[in-house]
Formats: C-alpha cells, structure tokens, sequence
C-alpha cells in the first residue's frame, strides 16, 4: 500500500477502509479480523460506502449468481437503487437535468420569452417544446431524476435510522488486540516501585481514572477488562439523519403544500380598491387543492404611489430609487388600517401576502361618441415599455356609437421630439405629460365570446382614423392633461383628463411555506451537527508489565475528523495528570505522539514506551 | 464631489493592489522554481539515505509505532525531507511573496471600503463590485487558512486567479457609483450575497488542492516526471483531505447562501423558488458539490475522481458568476451592465 499515514486525522479510518481496494486491505493495518469488525465496517452505511465493510464477493449478486427469484430480483434492484454509487449518479443528473432550463426561456418564469423564442427559433421550437424543455422543471425526464433521487434517499435513511437507533443503545465495541496501530497512539511507562512514579497506580485505578474522565467528557464508555472502550459522536449520525429527512420534507412540502395556495395578478390604480375575491384579479393561479372558500376576504385601496428619483448628481439621473404605495387595508371585521407596501417589504393581510411589483402610470379618458354621449369615462392602465416609462395602452369603446372605437396609444411621461417628429420620453417623471393615440373604428369583436387582453387591439378589419397608419385620414391625436381632441369623420371627441400612477400586486397564499422554511432550516442544522461534530472512538488501556504499568491510549476517527490526534493526546494529558505524573512529562506525551516511543526499541510489542 | 473623488481613490487603490499583486505572483512563481531546485538536490539527498530509511521503515513494520520513520513515501519514490506539509523552511521568495500579497490585500481592502463609502452602501451590488470584493475576499480566506494550515504552494494560484478576476472586473465592467434599485434594498443584500461570495472564496482554494491533489496523484503513479516542485507539496491524500474540508466549509455557506436566497426571493419577488436562471445555477452548484461530498464517501470514487467533482462545481460557480450574469437573461439582472 502506497499511501502515507500521518499518524492524525481520519487516516486510520482509510487505511482500513480506502486501501480495500489493494489485497492488503485490513491486514496492512496490523489489526486482526475481530477488530476490523470491531472498528472498520459501519453497518449503517450503504454497502460502497468507503467505511463499510466490503461485502464478501459471495454475497455479491455476481453475473455467475444462480438464478435470482422475483424477491431476489426485488431485493438487488433496491440494493442498486439505495447505493452510494446510484445516489451519486442520481445527484450528477440532477445536476445536468437542470441546465436546460436555463438556457431557454421557462413558461412559469419568462412566458413571453417562449412565444418570442417561437418566433426566433420556428423550426427548433417545436421540437424542444416536445421535449419540455420549456418546462424543464415539471417536464416528465426531470421529475424522474428527482423523484428517483428521492426514492434513493428514503431507501438509504429507513435503514440508517434503524440502524442508528440500534447503535443509539449499543455499548462501545472491544477494544482491539493492538492500539499502536491507531490514530494519535501515544503510549507511557510509570515505573511502578523505585522510580518516581506514583506506586500506587494500579492497572485498575488507571482504567477507572480513564473511564470517568471520558465519561465527563461526553464518551459512552465500556471496560474490557484493563481497558476502556468509548465513543461518542453519535450526533453526527443523528445530524446526517435529520438532513437527509428534512430534504425529503422539503420536497415533499414544495410539491405537495403548494397545491393548496393560489397566487393572482391584479393592477390598482391610485383611488382604486382591490378586493380579494375571484372576479377582481387580472390573472389568478390557483394550486391543485384551491377553492374559493380559500380567498379570504381583505380589501386593499390604494391612496397614492409614490416615486423617488436618484438625483441627478448621483451619476444615474432618472434611475428609481424608491416606490412606495401607501395604501389603506382591511381585513374582514378589521379596522382600516394605514400603512405601505414596497419592493421587499409586503404586506401581509387575511393569510396572504401582497407584494409590490411593478408600476406605471394610468390615464384618465373621457370619450363622448358621435352622438354626444359618453361612451367611455375610466382609468386605463399603460404598460411601461422602457426606463422613461414610455408606456402603452388600449382603449376599447364598445359603446360608442354609431361605430364602436378602438385607440392604441402612448403615453410620454416627459414628452420631446426625437429628431425625425416622433416623440420619446426623456424621464421616467411626469414633466411634459403627452398622450398619443391611433384611433380606429369597426367592430372591436368583443361580443364574439372570445376572451381578448385589455392590453391589445386587433386593428384587423378596423378603419383607421388617425395615426401613423398609411390609410389614415390624420395624424395621431396628441393630447396634454387636460386637452380635448375631435376624432375624425365625426365620431366623436377624446378628453385627456389626466394621470395617476398604478401598482401592480401579486397577492400570493402559501400555507406550505412556513414548513419549508421550518425543513430548511431543520436540514442546515442537521448539516451543521453532521459536518462538525467528530465521531470518534477512543481507547485508553493499562498492561500491568515488568518496568510498570503501561498506558496506551489510541483513536479511530468515523468520519472526517481532523483532530482526532491532539484529540487523544488532550486525554493522555488529562488522564495522565490525574495519576499525579508531572505535568511537563503529560504534557510532552500529549504533544509529541512520536518521539516518546522511540527510547528503548526493544523486541516484540512490550516493554516500549516511554520510562518515568 | 465627494463621491466621485472615493470612487476615484478605491479606483487607484485597486490598480495598485493588482500591481503588489503581480509583484507576489512573480514572487510566488519564483518559488515554485525554486523549490523546483531544491526537490532535485533533496532527492539525490535522499537517494544516499535510502539505507537508512529502509531500515527503519522495516523496523516500524516489525510492530515498532515510530511515526517519524513510519512515514512512507508514497509511491512517487524517494521521500523528500522537506516536503509533505511539514513547517519547511520558507524561502526567501515565499517571504517576499505572503509579505506582497498581505500589503496588497491591505491596499485592496482599502480599496473595498472606499467603494463602500463612495455609494454609502455595501459594495457588492453590480459586477464591477463583485470582482473587486469577491477577490479580496478569496485572498482574506486564503490567508486566514493560512493560519491553520500551510498552503502557500497555493499561492501563485491564488494570485494568478485574483488577478485574472480583477482585470477582468475592472477592465470591462467597471461602472460609476450608482444607487440601489429598489429591489436590492434589503438586509438580505448583505446576508446573501456576502455569504455566496464567502463559500465562492472557500471553493476556489478547494478547487486549487484539488488540482494540485490531479497532478500529485498523477505523480505518485509515476506517470509524470516533471513539475518537481510537487516533491515539495503535501502528498495527494492529504491534499485530498484540505480540499474536501475546506469545500466543506464552502458547502455550508452554499447552502445557507441558497436558503437565504429563497427567503429573499420570497419578500421580493412573491415566490421563494422559481428557477429564475441565477436560481438554476445556484442549485446546480450545490448539487454538484453534493454529487463530491458523496463520491469521496464513495468507494471507488475517493481520490482523483471526487476531485474532478470539485473542479467542476468551482467552474459551475465562476460560470454562474461570469456567463450567467452576462448573457442570461433572468430577475437578477441587476448586474449594472
Ligand atoms: C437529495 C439528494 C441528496 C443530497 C442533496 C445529499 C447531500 C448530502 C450531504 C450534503 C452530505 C454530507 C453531510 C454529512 O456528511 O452528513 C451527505 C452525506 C451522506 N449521504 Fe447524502 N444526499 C442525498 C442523497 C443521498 C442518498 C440517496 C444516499 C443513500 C445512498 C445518501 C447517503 C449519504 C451518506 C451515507 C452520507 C455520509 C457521507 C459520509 O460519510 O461522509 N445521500 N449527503
């Protein structure tokens, strides 16, 4: 075997673990087929686990094994499945699986990239929208890999705990035949007449004097004999354990909790009230489990939006720094309650959260038709399209008569001229407010029963009347609050009576969350105690020989464990000081583990170790 | 204008950590050569011991438990006094080398904090801001480790990436102080991302033992002659082991990282997963770093495979730093490009 062995750490571990790979396995170690039943395998571990004892190939399903019944089969597929090798494979897939849907726009997060990436890519499109990469994360192949993955995982924990359980009650293994071949081995001498020792140490006293100490210390411990067997670290397990459970409890509260909430879109306009019932949203997804019974009843009005700009010293002049909705909420049988929704800050009301997600300015029209009535006075959202909130909206007058119309228009919050006539807005503020409108009339379709967006017109088969359409008569209506506009042919007039701004709002229910959260939380504690709570064995024994008695102490890392060395020597010190030796010679065993061994080199395994 | 004056300062001061910089890189390259020579010399050295040595690796197997003599060599061949992590002594291109790169992290620090005081904020809100933070914090914890265990072998990489990250970051993504949108106006900036770039400083020097762990590996099978310097590094099994500890320690941050991240997520944008593509690569990135936590737990995947694990999942994470914030298109496009 070829590989070092500082005497530290977890190394003892590995050479009787990792060098199975080599025939020499176990025996290099100089321990004999008892101990390394003793301190090598881990039965909780599944079987290609590096500290697991390899199993005898005879138990191996090999390809020669005599016909497998259907158990058999049962039982080999469940052992592949629970493996270490399979649930590192599983987690390399996982890994791969979830690139896709990165790289191409997602329907739940980015719908509109998908209909674009239709249109960029017309030929790809179809085929990858077969594949479900545009919903990578539900698509049939990923759920696989998780739900596999899963399967795995419950496999490996249902044993472990049991196992664990099992190991919780057991007492501390035998100690080994020979400790010199352990980690952080330190062995002392006490000359036990005529030398400056305590006479009184007795092979028994030492061993009582150990297992008390390790006792205090957090170790389970056992006497064999003229000797103490302790461990501890049993929480690194327990810690492991409530990881890996709590990722299950984590997938299990995503996939399943999430069924019951629902999540909705809804614009409010300064002046408007939102009311948490199902015809008031603008979009609504319900979860799997979703009823109506679910929205609780809350209101939520919104009095003002506000905006702050960065100065323009600042170095990003127009950027927004702030949006804040003051807003007025109540639940049912509540107070109206002041307060304010911002970006990271909602507002939690009824069980639900309102969240602040988007904005932009609305505009008030009043159209009076050809007959002079009004056909239209309301307050219509536009969506920004760009930094200075350039924005655009749809006007329908289904009621106008004697032809309904239809206006696409624009609204510059600080209106100029570009250069070439047309206008842009220079500043996300309202300093030179202009709207402009193409105005169109026909039948708007509206009453063919197919829903149609607020937010777009088909002109298809409508008369253009004003705009930068070709055919058109005149040129797009421009209006300042305020203004009024005739529209051609007689059908009417526009007012521009002026601008509000608008919230967005997600209102968004999700009673599984705070259980997310909760297994979340539970898997990184369980992290932390698996990762750095050492588990560790230790063995401190007393061999009544010629010159003395002699003390050996040794440990045996489970696990990653990086101090075990200073571990054992800080036991030697303690241990050895409370036997009455000097503190400078405890003191130097602890410390040195190597030089102390060396002063007498005599034959066979007695009468070695450092004389006092 | 007082803030254009600190970002002009934190702007000269980084420019002159990458120049004390350069200065330890060379230093530390030199070394590497140096130490080069002086594994040549150890070896012939050593190769006169060899009566000796054999002796008493002979009587340690005879039941003796000396582990001064009981440390073999690996199977590279001659043992090398000076090499395997024992507190060798430096030379005097390791002292010029950690002296330059602490005056220079002390420059740099600088450098941060100017940037900090010019936007009145945490600086790490845009790229510019990530590289010039995210490196001096890779040299923070490089150094910090330094302290626990040796690895200045590691400091011409450590150096070389910096650099790299730091020309990179302020060549082409260097942008003026501006104020924060209003969706990174929260606690969680702090938490979040300085803990991400935390774990990211603990996986690049993980990634850099794990390298180092490749080729010394290739070493002890006799299957590279070269690179003599290795002689001078800690064997690949424990180097295996730093990588695997330290990439711990980045593992946990990743996790919080990624917990914290959903918490955020959920206050701002309504939903606390909802594979946005930062979201994706994160989870790509702590998977992956799973998939080597359980392949060194793995028998036949301990050593050199798990290792290739690791300098994945750092590729994955500058991948995720680099590529995705540039080129993909998703909510955290907040990198002020
Ligand atoms: C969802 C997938 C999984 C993830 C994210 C995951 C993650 C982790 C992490 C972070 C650790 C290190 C913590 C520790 O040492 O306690 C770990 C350890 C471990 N996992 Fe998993 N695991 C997953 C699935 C599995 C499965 C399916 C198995 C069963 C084959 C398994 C078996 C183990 C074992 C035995 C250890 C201890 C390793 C050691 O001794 O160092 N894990 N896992």
């Amino acid at each position: 075997m070829a590989r070092s062995s500082d005497r530290d750490g977890s190394d003892a571990t590995r050479a009787s673990s990792s060098t199975a790979g080599t025939d020499t396995g176990l025996t290099d170690t100089g321990l004999t087929d008892a101990d390394a039943t003793d301190i090598g395998g881990d039965p909780l571990r599944p079987s290609d686990h590096v500290d697991s004892v390899r199993p005898a190939v005879a138990d191996g399903p090999g390809i020669t094994q005599p016909r497998l019944g259907p158990l058999g089969y049962l039982r080999f597929f469940w052992r592949q499945l629970t493996s270490m090798k399979t649930a590192l494979f599983l987690l390399m897939l996982l890994a791969v699986a979830a690139i896709p849907g990165s790289l191409v726009p997602q329907r739940t997060s980015d719908p509109n990239g998908v209909v674009q990436y239709r249109t960029d890519h017309p030929d790809l499109f179809p085929v990858l929208d077969k594949l479900g990469v545009f919903d990578t994360y539900s698509s049939p192949w990923f759920s696989a890999v998780y739900l596999l993955l899963f399967i795995s995982l419950i496999g490996c924990i249902i044993p472990r705990t049991r196992h664990h359980l099992e190991a919780l009650r057991a007492r501390p293994p035998k100690t080994p035949a020979r400790l010199s071949r352990l980690a952080g081995y330190r062995s002392i001498t006490l000359e036990s007449a005529g030398g400056s020792g305590d006479a009184s140490i007795t092979t028994a006293r030492a061993v009582e004097a150990a297992r008390a100490q390790l006792k205090r210390a957090g170790y389970r411990t056992q006497v064999f004999g003229d000797s103490v067997s302790a461990e501890r670290g049993y929480l690194r397990e327990t810690g492991n354990l409530v990881f890996h459970s709590a990722l299950v409890g984590v997938l299990l509260t995503v996939g399943v909790g999430g069924g019951f909430g629902y999540s909705g879109q809804r614009v409010v306009v300064e002046g408007q009230t939102f009311s948490n019932v199902l015809g008031s949203y603008d979009s609504f997804n319900p979860g799997r489990w979703f009823d109506e019974s679910q929205l609780s009843p809350f209101s939520v009005a919104l009095d003002r939006f506000s905006t702050e700009y960065a100065p323009d010293s600042a170095g990003a002049a127009g950027m927004a720094t702030d949006f804040t909705a003051d807003v007025t909420a109540q639940a049912r049988g509540g107070d109206a309650e002041k307060t304010q929704i911002k970006v990271n800050a909602p507002l939690s009301i009824g069980g639900s959260n309102v969240y602040l997600l988007g904005n932009g300015y609305a505009v008030d029209v009043t159209v009076r038709d050809g007959e002079g009535n009004v056909a239209f006075r309301d307050t219509v959202p536009f969506l920004p399209q760009d930094t200075n909130l350039t924005s655009l909206g749809v006007i329908k007058v289904p009621d106008a008569l004697p032809r309904q119309l239809g206006m696409i228009g624009f609204f510059y919050p600080t209106a100029a001229d570009n250069g070439t006539g047309a206008l842009t807005s220079t500043d996300p503020d309202t300093t030179n407010p202009v709207l402009s409108l193409n105005v169109y009339s026909g039948d708007l379709g509206l009453d063919a029963g197919v829903p149609t967006s607020v937010y777009t017109l088909d002109t298809d088969g409508l008369t253009p009347l004003a705009g930068t359409d070709d055919d058109a008569r005149e040129k797009a209506v421009q209006l300042t609050p305020g203004e009024t506009a005739t529209i051609p042919d007689g059908l009417g007039t526009i007012t521009f009576d002026g601008v509000k701004r608008f919230a967005s709002f997600d209102i968004h229910h999700d009673p599984s969350q705070v259980w997310v959260l909760l297994f979340a939380g539970l898997s990184f504690a369980g992290l932390l105690t698996a990762l750095f709570v050492p588990r560790r064995r230790v063995w401190v024994k007393a061999t009544e020989t010629d010159e003395g008695v002699r003390l050996e102490y040794a440990g045996l890392a489970r696990g990653e464990d990086p101090t075990l060395g200073r571990a054992v020597g800080d036991i030697a010190k303690a241990h050895l000081g409370g036997l009455g030796v000097p503190s400078d010679v405890a003191r130097e065993v602890a410390d040195d583990p190597a030089r102390h061994d060396v002063e007498k080199p005599g034959p066979g395994t007695g009468g070695r170790g450092r004389k006092i | 204008m007082v803030t254009a004056d600190l970002a002009y300062y934190s702007l000269v001061a980084v420019y002159s950590a990458m120049a004390i910089y350069t200065i330890s890189f060379v230093a530390f390259a030199l070394d590497l050569a140096k130490r080069s020579g002086d594994a040549q010399q150890a070896a012939a050295r050593a190769a006169k011991a060899e009566a000796v040595s054999t002796a008493s690796v002979s009587r340690s197997a005879s039941g003796g438990s000396t582990v001064v003599l009981d440390r073999p060599s690996g199977g590279s061949g001659a043992p090398v006094a000076s090499g395997a992590g024992s507190p060798a002594k430096a030379s005097s291109f390791e002292r010029v080398a950690i002296a330059m790169m602490l005056l220079g992290f002390v420059v740099h620090v600088a450098s941060v904090v100017l940037r900090g005081l010019a936007a009145g904020r945490v600086p790490w809100a845009n790229m510019f801001e990530f590289s010039l933070t995210g490196t001096a914090i890779i040299v923070g914890v490089y150094l910090a480790v330094q302290l626990v265990v040796n690895l200045r072998f590691l400091g011409a990489y450590v150096m070389g990436l910096n650099l790299v990250l730091l020309a990179i970051g302020t060549v082409n993504y260097y942008v003026a102080v501006s104020p924060l949108p209003p969706a990174l106006q929260s606690a969680w900036l702090v938490i979040h991302v300085f803990v991400a770039i935390l774990g990211t400083a603990f996986f690049a020097i993980a990634a850099g033992l794990s390298a180092a762990q490749l080729v010394q590996t290739k070493r002890e099978q006799s299957k590279l002659a070269g690179l003599r310097f290795m002689d001078t590094l800690p064997g690949a099994e424990r180097l295996e082991d730093l990588a695997y500890r330290i990439a711990l320690v980045g593992f946990v941050l990743w996790t919080f990282t990624l917990i914290a991240g959903a918490i955020w997520a959920e206050r701002a944008w309504g939903r606390y997963w909802g594979w946005d593509t930062k979201e994706v690569w994160t989870f790509i990135i702590w998977v992956l770093y799973a998939g080597y936590i359980h392949a060194r737990a793995t028998r036949g995947w301990r050593g050199a495979r798990s290792s290739w694990l690791s300098i994945i999942g750092f590729a994955a994470v500058m991948f995720n730093f680099s590529v995705v914030n540039v080129f993909f298109k998703g909510l955290h496009a907040y990198s002020g490009l």
